[in-house]
């Protein structure tokens, strides 16, 4: 029976740190002169490296939030997690911050993974949450804030875009997960709408690195441009080997939605030099708020440190969350997401935006030119602001996002 | 269809020689020592970061000739280390010797990562590496052909030092029979060790391959090191021959496969390929002929 | 330290006073981390499976993620059939352009299919994967390796295929099971209790396994396969059986987990989280079925409280712990307590 001597010596042991780490429930309402909110990136696994750097970016709002003076007289009270790039992680750690540690609100995410898994979470103890990057659309949920753009405020002004060029052939390669796929059938739809054509369409596992195979189809598609969907790493194999398969980024250009300025500057700009992509930010935006946020988080973070879209989505939730407290004049998760979506325009680095009725960001598209210094030129914008749209009336006609 | 089959048969012989460099010490010290080194695709992830520094420190053209070399002893210094501290004293126990040295490439990737960042850095390949050449429809990329040349070298050397060599004749001997060579005074620890250098080395020079075609990453060694482990379980014990003929085998395999379906469902192929192919020759390709029974 | 190995039978009532405390948790500790402990403990199972193969049948599987997932994916599968309104599809298959359920999900609407088939899908894979290798008497390191294949394949393979299995989201998003509401008061110390009885019943059937003939075969199979064949054995079967044991713990063990964490993705049952279960084992004693489960339950709950105070650390800490453990203390806590007479 040793076996079992040594089953409750640990079971004894495992009951008695979880009781002590248990604080009882609580119903989240703050007590006392400060407010907890959760900050939940992955600080491990794959996507460490990009999310990182967005939770960098929402601890700088709060510290500058802290130092103003606070939320309605409190400070805030970040309580940073790690989702460790593992989605079920990522539910258990948003289910602690709220359950366990009293969070009102968290800012965190990144991949359409991770906020499929917290969802249920949210839902269930009717909290918020705030998710900063470009999505396949889809889904709405009204304990969910989607700051980031939804198809048709990147993918499809990008194609408006390139069809204007003049292109009229595409061939389309992403990494293997959902946001490509999702994100190239909306797009197969226009194109083909539109009377254009799709020439291929190739996904590569993620992280993956080679692309003989997919490269070899290319060459003889021949397309008048590439849209690119890949995610990180696969993005240096793929311009790398495109450029050793003799085909240049010139005479067949390549549109992608995944490289902002931290992955550009990390491949070495000369490589993707002359590439397109498209986001709602890019560093070398003009404006105040903008050169004052660029000096804030690189003075914190090194001179160096490139800034990103999400991270900038991740910078203007935490102000749009404190705008929302301090209308509604309460932390109440449901009362701060009404007052959200009715404030009307607020200023952030990347301009005037505001909060649509379904929860998600109003803003406008940007087209760049990538130079060797690794910044965009941006090239074309939308002129107008963007209402986020979650499902493509084309590609799943009848669905609406109801809250 | 014809353009792109020609195409993927280059690039199946391209898949190969990699599959080949990242599997060579793999199958070696495998018919040795009996035991996989799980920390091996760290080898090719050193020789990447090695050729990333040496071009830092001489840019130009023949920066690359210079780092193949110095990945070669970088990764052979750190496989020895591995094998003197942690596999020797593990040497009768292979599965325990698979799990430990997967301790040491998570603390390797680490490392990595907290050294260079996770990111990744990239090499840029001199000139004369990134043109390519038309033939018959067909693009040639210099730095692929480079890497054909190369791992054809690299078989050509280790060819003649096992054929030609006393090193080579000792290490046939270990392998044919361990006891028997350590009874007529063979000092098999010292081969064991020899060899196992040898084949991280040739794994750090396989990083510098991996380097002219993508980034050098914390992980980059994770992408070819389980086709490296297929092509070593299908190569048979301890025959270069079986391993490169295997290597062949499952580099073209992988690249045809991709003219029908996606890279996802081409990996599973594989897999289903390799399974398919124990039941007909669970030995292997080749097998080192032994009257041992248990190996 | 006391000699511990005379408390049998002096003290009988130890494993009494265990379960007891086990089944009393729900009342002392708060949802949270009763959940967690129930998730944890849906591991120990999984664990146990790997004590039968590796420690007593010396098959090194670093793919037991496969079966794991092959389970939590099945009782997935019923758990967004049973939530959907009439006449529509899960959301992802609308979103991937997919126009109507494949034909095999359909059955997965039956509660009984769906646990029949947590039960026998894995166990089925298990025995014809292991069967291919082992009847050809590929064994040891090479069966570890294409384990490990298996586990990459299958991952990359659920991934591709978005439109059928969710790909690289996973499921989630789950409301009921068999009528119970998840989110209920009382469901959760109910999957709690649900997990702690099939947990003691995997412990109890296993060492009953483990003390037969078969268990002595299985052990013999080990330490000389060409001597029990000599005898007039063959070992094929007997690992085959065992294999086929563990995965259809393994699979048990995957459904349980989605049910407490609500969500199944290939980042559960790729080539990472295959080696960590084995990690679990290596730590908590590859021999002894509590020590298994203790493993499962420490290495889990280090990761919940090192990751994120020091994320860096953590891989540190667990390479280097494998390292240790391996190479000097091969029979991991177990061995410690035990002492050299077990």
């Amino acid at each position: 029976m040793i076996r079992s001597r040594l089953l409750l010596l640990a079971t004894s042991a495992c009951a008695l740190t979880l009781t002590a780490c248990s604080g009882g429930g609580s119903s989240n309402a703050p007590t006392g002169d400060s407010v907890s909110v959760g900050v939940l990136q992955s600080l491990t696994g794959t996507m460490a490296i990009s999310e990182m750097t967005v939770k960098n970016a929402e601890m700088l709002a709060i510290e500058e939030i802290n130092a103003a003076g606070g939320v309605m007289g409190k400070t805030i009270n970040a309580l940073v997690e790690d989702g460790a790039s593992d989605p079920s992680t990522f539910a258990q750690k948003a289910s602690k911050l709220i359950e366990s540690d009293g969070a009102v609100t968290v800012f965190g995410g990144w991949t359409s993974a991770s906020r499929k898994a917290m969802l249920p979470v949210f839902e269930r103890t009717k909290n918020l949450l705030w998710y900063p990057v470009q999505f396949e659309g889809n889904e709405c949920s009204p304990n969910i804030m989607y700051s980031g753009a939804q198809p048709n405020q990147q993918a499809l002004p990008a194609l408006e875009w390139a069809v204007a060029q003049g292109h009229k052939s595409f061939f389309l390669v992403g990494s293997d997960y959902v946001y490509p796929r999702t994100a190239n059938l909306i797009l197969k739809k226009h194109i083909e709408k539109g009377g254009m054509q799709v020439l291929g369409e190739a996904y590569v596992p993620l992280g993956g690195t080679d692309f003989s195979g997919v490269i070899a189809k290319i060459a003889q598609a021949k397309p008048a441009m590439i849209i690119n969907t890949l995610n990180g790493d696969s993005n240096v194999a793929f311009f790398k080997q495109l450029q050793a398969a003799g085909i240049s980024t010139k005479t067949m250009p390549v549109m992608s939605f995944s490289i902002g300025e931290q992955e550009a500057k990390a491949m070495g700009a000369t490589l993707v030099e002359g590439s397109y992509a498209a986001w709602n930010y890019f560093q070398s935006l003009p404006g105040d708020a903008n050169a004052k946020f660029i000096a804030a988080y690189q003075a914190k973070f090194g001179k160096d440190a490139a800034i990103t879209d999400p991270m900038v989505h991740g910078y203007l939730d935490v102000y749009a969350w404190k705008a929302a407290v301090e209308k509604a004049k309460s932390f109440d998760p449901d009362a701060v997401r009404k007052a959200a979506a009715t404030l009307g325009g607020f200023d952030t680095p990347m301009g005037k935006v505001s909060f649509a009725a379904n929860q998600s960001l109003t803003q406008k598209a940007y087209i760049g030119k990538l130079k060797g210094d690794g910044q965009f030129e941006i090239i074309a914008d939308s002129g107008k602001d963007i209402a986020p749209e979650p499902y493509d009336a084309l590609a799943f006609p009848g669905k609406t996002c109801k809250l | 269809m014809d353009a792109l089959f020609l195409n993927q048969l280059f690039n199946g012989a391209s898949l190969a020689s990699l599959y080949l460099l990242a599997a060579l010490g793999l199958a070696l010290s495998f018919g040795l020592m009996r035991v996989i080194n799980m920390a091996h695709g760290e080898m090719l992830m050193l020789g990447g970061y090695l050729a990333w520094m040496t071009l830092l420190v001489v840019p130009g053209a023949l920066g690359i000739v210079l780092a193949i070399p110095v990945a070669f002893i970088g990764a052979a210094a750190m496989g020895g280390l591995i094998q003197s501290t942690l596999i020797r004293r593990l040497s009768a126990r292979p599965l325990d010797t698979l799990l430990a040295t997967w301790g040491v490439s998570l603390i390797l990737q680490q490392a990595a990562r907290d050294l260079f960042g996770a990111i990744g850095v990239e090499v840029r390949a001199p000139d004369w590496l990134t043109g390519s050449f038309m033939i018959a429809g067909v693009t040639l990329p210099s730095a692929r052909l480079f890497i054909i040349l190369i791992a054809a070298l690299v078989l050509g050397g280790l060819a003649l030092l096992l054929l030609k060599t006393r090193i080579g004749l000792l290490v046939r001997a270990v392998n044919q029979d361990r006891m028997m060579a350590s009874a007529v005074g063979i000092d098999v620890k010292r081969v064991d060790f020899t060899v196992f250098c040898l084949g991280s080395g040739v794994a750090g020079l396989a990083g510098v391959m991996l380097a002219l075609l993508g980034p050098v990453t914390p992980n980059v060694g994770q992408s070819y090191i389980i086709p490296a482990f297929l092509v070593v379980v299908m190569g048979g014990l301890g025959s270069i021959v079986g391993t490169t003929a295997s290597a062949i085998i499952l580099g073209l395999f992988a690249a045809l496969a991709q003219i029908f379906v996606d890279v996802s469902v081409a990996q599973m192929l594989l897999l289903v390929f390799v399974i398919l192919f124990i039941q007909v020759r669970p030995q292997g390709v080749i097998a080192v002929k032994s009257r041992q029974l248990d190996a | 330290m006391p000699d511990l190995s005379r408390l049998n039978p002096a003290k009988p009532f130890l494993p009494w006073v265990l379960l007891a405390l086990g089944i009393a948790a729900p009342f002392a500790l708060s949802a949270y981390d009763l959940n967690l402990l129930a998730r944890f403990m849906a591991m120990g199972i999984l664990a146990l499976g790997l004590v039968l193969i590796w420690g007593h049948g010396g098959i090194l599987s670093l793919g037991q993620g496969v079966f794991f997932g092959l389970g939590g994916y099945a009782i997935a599968l019923h758990m967004k059939l049973a939530d959907l309104p009439q006449g529509e599809i899960p959301d992802f298959m609308v979103w991937s352009g997919r126009e109507s359920l494949p034909f095999w999900w359909e059955p997965f609407a039956s509660p009984a299919f769906t646990i029949a088939a947590i039960l026998i899908v894995p166990t089925l894979v298990g025995a014809l994967f292991s069967w291919a290798v082992f009847h050809r008497r590929v064994g040891g390191t090479y069966f570890a390796l294409i384990t490990q294949a298996l586990a990459l394949a299958f991952s990359t393979l659920i991934i591709s295929r978005q439109d059928v299995t969710g790909g690289f989201n996973g499921l989630t998003d789950f409301y009921s099971i068999f009528g119970i509401g998840l989110a209920s008061p009382g469901t959760g110390s109910m999957l709690y209790w649900v997990t702690l009885a099939i947990l003691c019943a995997a412990f109890v059937g296993l060492r009953w396994l483990l003390a037969s003939r078969f268990g002595i075969l299985l052990r013999a199979a080990r330490d000389g396969e060409n001597r029990v064949r000599f005898l007039g054995y063959s070992p094929t079967p007997f690992k085959v059986v065992a294999f086929a044991i563990a995965a259809m713990l393994a699979g048990i063990s995957g459904a349980l987990f989605t049910l407490h964490a609500g969500v199944v993705s290939p980042a559960l049952i790729g080539v990472v989280p295959s080696i960590e279960m084995v990690v679990w084992v290596a730590i908590g004693g590859r021999y002894s079925l509590a020590g298994a489960i203790v493993g499962a339950l420490l290495v889990n709950l280090a990761r919940d409280a090192v990751s994120s105070a020091f994320p860096e650390l953590w891989l540190y800490l667990m390479g280097a712990l494998f390292i240790f453990v391996v190479t000097l203390l091969p029979r991991g806590l177990a061995g410690l307590i035990k002492g050299k007479a077990a």
